[in-house]
Parts: structure tokens; sequence; C-alpha cells
């Protein structure tokens, strides 16, 4: 490399970028731009596993959903879901991450333990909460009758509106932590000194808190929250592996229900049409979650 | 051994002209000093010859050889910066071969001259060590070597002494001029210490926004400043300054004195003392001057060996040698003739 | 008092979320008898545990099959990641193009785009390019996670790494490719270990592609192996389940929990512009 005096393609600093980015650039336009060129194109034809063959077929698939009720169920399962886990996830994970800021000992084991559920992959995870919300053995039921505040069985997942609690619940419980890491990066980045001086002038802990802190971690919180709205957005595993959207699709969301119609059911076209319907809001979210950054370059 | 040499040299950053149409020449081996406040392209001039930093236009030469085109690794420079980039993850020993392995030298040969370097700065007993195992004035000397090692054309410094603590940098600096002048390498050292700058430059080069404002020696530079830039940047406490009839009259604090001291060719003024420090023996004397031109506040400074008594809020007569007065124009700031 | 009560959220919070896999590690040993009556505490043996579910997911399942799927899917995917995203991400943080922001800015927004969207018209390419089937296509099509997201955490770290060294190395005689290779790789090496790490464990939870594109058992991985082969129909092998999954999980963890750290600067680092 040390090779001639003169400026060779080592040296030079617009081309190397070029040639450093393009590998990325073509896997990244191969794999994800044309896919979703594809997807759409897909949306607006009538391929199916059968009959793979390209033709137009107009908007006649969203037509089919639009008539579909559990394309409509799975619609507002989706939003549902992601509304409430956001803002459960939020919550608990402000509150999670206050705790895990804090000093104390034997610390490094309760992050261990509290990381769990987001490194576990999520179809694992899901694994052992079929079991915790089995319709008869689960152990959520035995405390509880135990306690006496049922007799006999919850059925966690074959009961329409238990079957969406425990999809939510398991939503919020994975991504906590992973909300948590994020507003600990925020309330890490938070200079001592403005945390010392609000002490100085008197200020008790829940005016710091909302006063000091809160505002200060404001854009942190809101790429905690975009994040966690769009991995439950998009997320077919936790329906899945749990309810399989449920006997009477009472529990289907857009993904899971886009897999049942393009891959079980073979019918790609529908399927991709479907799964259109994830994009507005992911774009949505997505620009958010910019403005939200940008804000915190600011700060 | 070789001049380096640039011509019209101008850098540009999107708005921001950082060099803006510079040209020096440096003398072979000699020590040629960049001085001047941050931001002043002091630094870019210099990446600019290292070839870290492609010029917008104009050219740099070394040793009379227009450079523009090669990559800073054929430019037979040696270059410390001012956190003397050490390769965290190598030893001493391992920094000190890092260009000569680069050139294909072979191993035994690199380590010999290695050895060569490292004594004559005195770190042989630190090769085997990591750079964070070593304090400031080490690390600099282990730069220093490596820049040695190669047997450059030039060196380039990059502020290399304002990493260290204010005691070693005195006889780090006395050390670096008696290094450089026992291996004679043309070298461009970059400060914005104008004591650095004197001490160690066989001539500065003062540069302000981009432009070169004067090169020369240093007593030059300080005698006959080129405008009044260079007059206030030089020297502590800077030249003072009293306008008159659209000029400056510019004179150096030391060469206003009490009246009774004066020479034969003196000017005469009157000074308000509002305030006096002592550093070292000396007295600066504070306060405002008149006769000489508009009112206008100045410093003197009597070294030890003027026993005048002088007290705040009293006004004393001095005077100044008319020789040593210089004169600015008061628009462009440029040195003009005396009236 | 303060003290307390912080243990005791900390404790809490801790059983809330690692809860499910203490009652799986469990669950793992019970005997089926214990297991299916409703009567036994679900929090302890009776009778006495028993590692034969344990060692049957060793010998009757396909679970080390998944397992060696898995792995080797996650090395090979890490390695294609390396090589595309730390060129590209030194591109981005160092060599200083006029597009670079833009360009960070579109590779952080593809992270968002979920295989929920995309895994249709994904199946149908890797049908086209007779992948079906077969764990290669997850080799193929996990990068497109993985990339962007290591671009973004290695660019990162690669704007910690001090500018002098790498401009040191190219005075000394290298070039730009020699300084990037020479100091630059070895300097970012804790970064680059993290960002190894990251995309393993996201290759090795993704679920909606090795569903979609594989189903052979023996191409199996362990995401989709263990809740498909593991549950039959209406047969459940309970305990194998519960330790095919904490066999997973906490390695895993593990391992995350080391590089947490540098994750978070990451991340951050990245968003900071140059």
């Amino acid at each position: 490399m040390t090779g001639g005096a003169r400026r060779t393609l080592a040296d030079r600093e617009g081309a190397l970028a070029w040639l450093f980015m393009l590998p990325s650039v073509i896997y990244i336009l191969a794999l994800v731009a044309v896919p979703f060129a594809l997807a759409v194109a897909l949306a607006f034809s009538d391929v199916t596993v059968g009959d793979p063959s390209f033709d137009w077929a107009g908007w006649a698939n969203f037509a089919r959903n639009f008539d579909d009720p559990v394309f409509w169920r799975a619609l507002g399962n989706t939003f549902l879901f992601t509304a409430v886990s956001m803002l459960l996830i939020v919550v608990f994970g402000k509150i999670l991450a206050n705790i895990l800021v804090a000093d104390f000992r034997g610390k490094w084991l309760i992050r261990f333990l509290v990381l769990l559920p987001w490194t576990t992959p999520v179809a694992l995870s899901a694994v052992a909460w079929l079991w915790l919300l089995d319709s008869i053995y689960s152990p959520i039921d035995w405390v509880l009758r135990r306690i006496g505040l049922i007799e006999g069985n919850l059925n966690w997942l074959g009961e329409p509106t238990l079957e969406m609690v425990s999809v939510i619940a398991v939503h919020v419980w994975r991504l906590t932590p992973l909300a948590a890491v994020i507003v600990m990066a925020g309330l890490v980045a938070i200079p001592r000194e403005i945390e010392e001086a609000a002490r100085m002038d008197g200020a008790g802990f829940w005016r710091r808190m909302f006063e000091v802190t809160i505002p200060l971690t404001l854009p942190v919180i809101a790429v905690a929250a975009l994040f966690g709205a769009i991995l439950t957005f998009t997320d077919m595993t936790v329906v899945y592996v749990l309810t399989r959207g449920g006997a009477t699709h009472s529990s289907e969301v857009l993904a899971s229900w886009a897999y049942i119609r393009g891959i079980s059911g073979g019918d790609v076209a529908q399927g991709a049409s479907i799964a259109l319907f994830l994009f507005p809001l992911l774009l949505a979210a997505a620009i958010a979650i910019l403005r939200a950054v940008r804000r915190m370059e600011v700060t | 051994m070789s001049t380096v040499e640039v011509r019209d040299l101008v850098k540009h950053y999107d708005k921001v002209r950082a060099v803006d149409g510079v040209s020096l020449r440096s003398a072979d081996g000699e020590y040629l000093v960049l001085l001047g406040p941050s931001g002043c392209g002091k630094t870019t001039l210099l990446r600019t010859i290292a070839g870290l930093e492609q010029p917008t236009s104009g050219q740099v030469l070394i040793g009379d050889q227009v450079v523009n085109d090669l990559p800073p690794r054929a430019r037979k420079i040696a270059m410390v910066f001012q956190s003397y980039a050490l390769y965290p993850h190598k030893t001493v020993l391992a920094n000190i071969v890092f260009p000569l392995k680069a050139e294909g030298m072979d191993k035994r040969a690199r380590e010999e001259r290695a050895r060569w370097a490292a004594g004559l700065l005195g770190i042989e007993h630190l090769l085997d060590r990591k750079p964070r195992q070593l304090s400031g004035g080490e690390r600099q000397r282990v730069a220093l070597a490596r820049a040695l090692v190669r047997q450059p054309r030039v060196f380039l410094l990059d502020e290399p002494l304002s990493n260290l603590d204010a005691k070693l940098r005195a006889s780090a600096r006395d050390e670096l001029k008696r290094f450089q002048q026992e291996i004679g390498t043309t070298t461009i050292y970059v400060t914005h210490d104008q004591t650095e700058a004197m001490g160690l430059g066989d001539r500065i080069a003062v540069l302000e926004s981009g432009t070169l404002r004067q090169i020369g020696r240093p007593i030059e530079v300080y005698d006959d400043p080129a405008d009044t830039f260079v007059a206030t940047f030089i020297g502590s406490p800077p030249m003072n300054l009293v306008p008159r009839d659209g000029r400056l009259v510019g004179f150096r604090p030391e060469h206003l004195l009490p009246l009774e001291l004066g020479a034969e060719d003196r000017v005469t003024l009157k000074l308000d003392v509002d305030r006096i420090e002592y550093l070292s023996g000396d007295r600066h004397v504070y306060g405002t001057a008149t006769g000489l031109g508009e009112p206008t506040r100045v410093i003197a400074r009597l070294p030890a060996t003027v026993l005048t008594p002088i007290e705040p809020g009293r006004t004393y007569d001095f005077s100044i040698r008319g020789e040593k007065l210089r004169y600015f124009d008061a628009a462009t700031g440029r040195r003009t003739d005396p009236p | 008092m303060r003290r307390l009560a912080l243990y005791a959220a900390a404790v809490l919070c801790a059983l809330l979320c690692a809860g499910p896999f203490l009652w799986s590690m469990i669950t793992m040993f019970k005997l089926n008898r214990d297991l299916v009556d409703t009567t036994h505490n679900p929090f302890w043996f009776d009778p006495a545990p028993t590692a034969d579910h344990v060692r049957y997911l060793f010998t009757d399942t396909a679970y080390l099959t998944f397992v060696w799927n898995t792995l080797w899917v996650g090395g090979l995917v890490v390695l294609i990641t390396l090589a595309f995203a730390l060129p590209a991400a030194y591109a981005l943080a160092r060599l200083e193009r006029p597009w670079a922001g833009w360009m960070a800015v579109t590779i952080f927004m593809i992270y968002l785009i979920p295989p929920s969207l995309l895994f249709l018209s994904l199946s149908r390419m890797v049908v086209a390019l007779g992948l079906q089937d077969s764990t290669w296509s997850l080799v193929l099509v996990y990068p497109t996670m993985t990339i962007p997201v290591s671009v973004w955490l290695l660019m990162g770290f690669l704007k910690a790494i001090p500018k002098d060294v790498e401009e040191q190395a190219m005075v000394d005689g290298h070039s730009r490719l020699g300084a990037f290779v020479r100091t630059v790789i070895p300097l970012a090496f804790p970064g680059i270990v993290a960002v190894v790490v990251f995309a393993f464990t996201l290759t090795a939870s993704e679920f909606i592609y090795a569903l979609a594109f594989v189903s052979p058992t023996a191409e199996k991985v362990v995401s989709t192996g263990v809740p498909t082969e593991l549950i039959r129909g209406d047969v459940f092998y309970w305990q194998s389940l519960q330790a095919a999954s904490v066999l997973v999980a906490v390695p895993i963890a593990l391992v995350f929990n080391l590089f947490l750290d540098r994750f978070i600067t990451g991340f951050t680092m990245g968003a900071v512009k140059a």
C-alpha cells in the first residue's frame, strides 16, 4: 500500500467513500428496496403460491380486504395493541430506568434479570408465556385461586378479551426493558450540575422529576415510545405463538393476518395488500423518531 | 533536507476561508514558526503542507517540487500532532518503527534506527511500554522519536508543547530547539504562544484570519510589526497605540520610561497612573497618557533597575525615544512612514 | 429506609421481568404427573425433580440441529455484516462526504423497516433464487436487518476514535485505506465486538423470515424450531419447551449484558453529528 508516490485509489477519499459505501447500498437496494417495491406490486396482483405468474389485479385485493371483517378486526387490534402497549411501555420503562440508574449492590444481577425479556428471542419467551397462560395449568390462575380471587380457571388465551390482555401484557413485558435502556441513556446524559443545582434550590424529588428530569429526557422518552410502537405495531410473533390469531381472529393483527393469508393460505397478493397497511404508520413513526433525535442533538 | 514553500494557498470549508491566499517560503534547515490566535488558519496551513487537506487553490512545494498531487505518505515529511497521536495499541518501540515498517525496511535495520532515535531523545528505557503508561513529556519524546526515525525532509509540529504543564514546557522548548539544531532538518512549527514562537523560531510567520500578516526574524516581528495586529498580538503587555491625526502611534511598554531616564531624541508625555503591578521584579504601570495624541490608556513596563518612586493616583512625566516610535494608519492598521 | 425501598423496587422489577424464566427453570425439571396436577404447587417439586425432559430435548428432538443452524447462520451473517458495514460506517463517519448526513439517516430508517412488511415479496425472491426451504435463504436475507443497525452503531464507535491517530498513520507512510486497516480497525475492536454480539442476537431472535422461508425440520433455527417442532398439534412437550427456551435465553442475555454499556454509547454517539 506504500507503493508509488502518486495518489492511488487507496488515497482518494471521494472514490474510497463510494467504494466503501457501495456494497452496503447495493445489498440494501437489492434486498430491501426491491422487495419493498415488489411488495407494493404484489398487492396489486393476483400472485398465489400455486400460480406465481404476475397479473395486474388493480384494487381487487384491497376491495376484498375492506369487505373482510377479519381485516378490520386485525387493523383495529393492531392499533389498539400498539397504543395501549406504547403507553404502558413508556410508563414502566421510565420507572424501571429510574430504578436502574440508582447505585446499589447486585446491580449487575438485577440488570441481567431485567433485560432477559428483551434479549430472549421473542418466539422462545412467548413459549414460556404459553404455559404461564395455559387454560388449565396456568400458575397465575393457581395463585389467584389460592388468594381466593377466582374459582376454576381464567381462559387467558381462549376468551377474546383476555386474549387481547395477554398479548398486550407480553408485548409490554418484552419491550419495557428496551424502553428502560433507552431512557437510561438519556438520564445518564443529564449533567449532574443541573440535578445538583435543582437540589440546592430546594426542589424535592417530585419537583425535580417533573421540572428537570422529564423535560430534559422528553426526546429520549419519545424515542423509546416510538421504538416500542414500531416493534409492537409490526410484530406477529407474539400473536402467532400465543394464539395463532385466536379461534375467532379475536387477537389477529395485520402482520399475523398477512402471514396467514400470504404464506399459510398461499394467497401472496392478498397477504401483500394487508401488510402494506403497516407502511403509512411506520413512516409517520420513523419521521417522528428522526425529529425527536434532532431535538436531542440541540439540547 | 528541503525547503517548504506555499504559493497563493487558499483553503475554503463551505463558506469559511480558513487560509486565504498565503505565500511563504522556508529556507533549508530553517525553524519557521507559524504564529497566530486560534482559528487564524495556521493549523490548516500546516495540514495542507502535510497533505491532510487539499488546497482549494494554490501550490505546496517541498524541496522545490510541487507536491499537491502527492498523498501525505509520499511527501517524506514527519508530523507531530498536538495530541501526539501515539498508536495506543502499540508499544513505544512499535510506535517508533511504524513509519519504517510502512517503508518496508527490514526488521533488524528498523530496530537499529529506532534505538538510535530513542537514544537521541533519551527514551531507550521506555521502549517496551504502552503509551498510556507514559507521562506527557515522555509521550512528546516518543512522538518526536517517531517523527525523527524516518529522517524526513521536513518536520511539521502542531503545538507539540500545549499539552505539557507550564514548568515542563520551558525545558521541553529548550530541548526542542537544541534537538532541531542538532539534526538541522527544516521545521514548520505551529503555535499560538508567542513565547514559544520568539524562543524557537529562526523566523516567525504571523497569521490572522487566514492571511499572512508578517514574516521575519523574532526581533523584526517584535520591533517592526507590519501592522497593528502583529503589534498587539506579540509582546506582553502588547504595544501601546495612541491615536493622533488619523494615525496610531505605537510604542512598546518597556520604552515608556520616566522622564529622567530619557535620552536625547525623545518625546515626552504625561501619565496619569491608576494602577501598578509587580511582575517578576518589573513594574507594570497602568495609566492614561496625554500629550502624545488623544488621551489613551497605556502600559509602561519599568525594569527592576528603574528605581523612580511611582504611586497610583498621581501624574508623572514620561518619555519615549523617538526612534522607538512606530506609526500605523488608523484606518487600515498598516505600518506607515513617520510624519 | 429509602435504600430499602430501592432494593425492594429493584427486586420486584427483576421478578416481574425474569419471572417467566425463573418459573420455566422450575418447570423444566418437573415430572409429568407433578406438572399436570392442578392441586400441586407450580412453584415447587412434588415429587422430586427430574432431568429426563431436558435429556429428551437433546436425544429425541432436533434441538441440537436448531442450535447448530442458529450458530452457523448467525456466524456467517455477522461476517457478511462486518464486511459490508465496517467500510460503510467508516465512509460515513470519517470520509467527510457531503452526502454522509442524509445517507446515515436513510440507513437508520431502513433499520425500522420490519420483516412483516417484506417477508412476502422476499419469500418470492427466495423461491426465484431456489433457496426455499434452505437455511441459506436466511444467510442471504438477515444482513438486511443487521447491516443498517451495525452501520449506525459502528459510526458511533468510529467517531470516537481520535482522527489524529489515523492522520498520523497517513503521514507515516500509509494510504487512507492503509491507515484504516492498521489503526482504525484495531482501535475500533471493542466496538466491533459489540456489533458482532448485537448482530448475532438479532439474527438469533428473528422469527418471521425463518418461519416463512424454511419448513423442513433439519433446516430450522432455534427461534422457529422450538415453537413449531416441540408443539405438535395439541401435544406440547412442556418441560422440554421450557428447557429449550431457558437454554437459549440465559447465554444470550449474559453476553448482551456484558456489552450493554457499549451498545448505549454506540447508539448515542451515532446520533451525534460529526
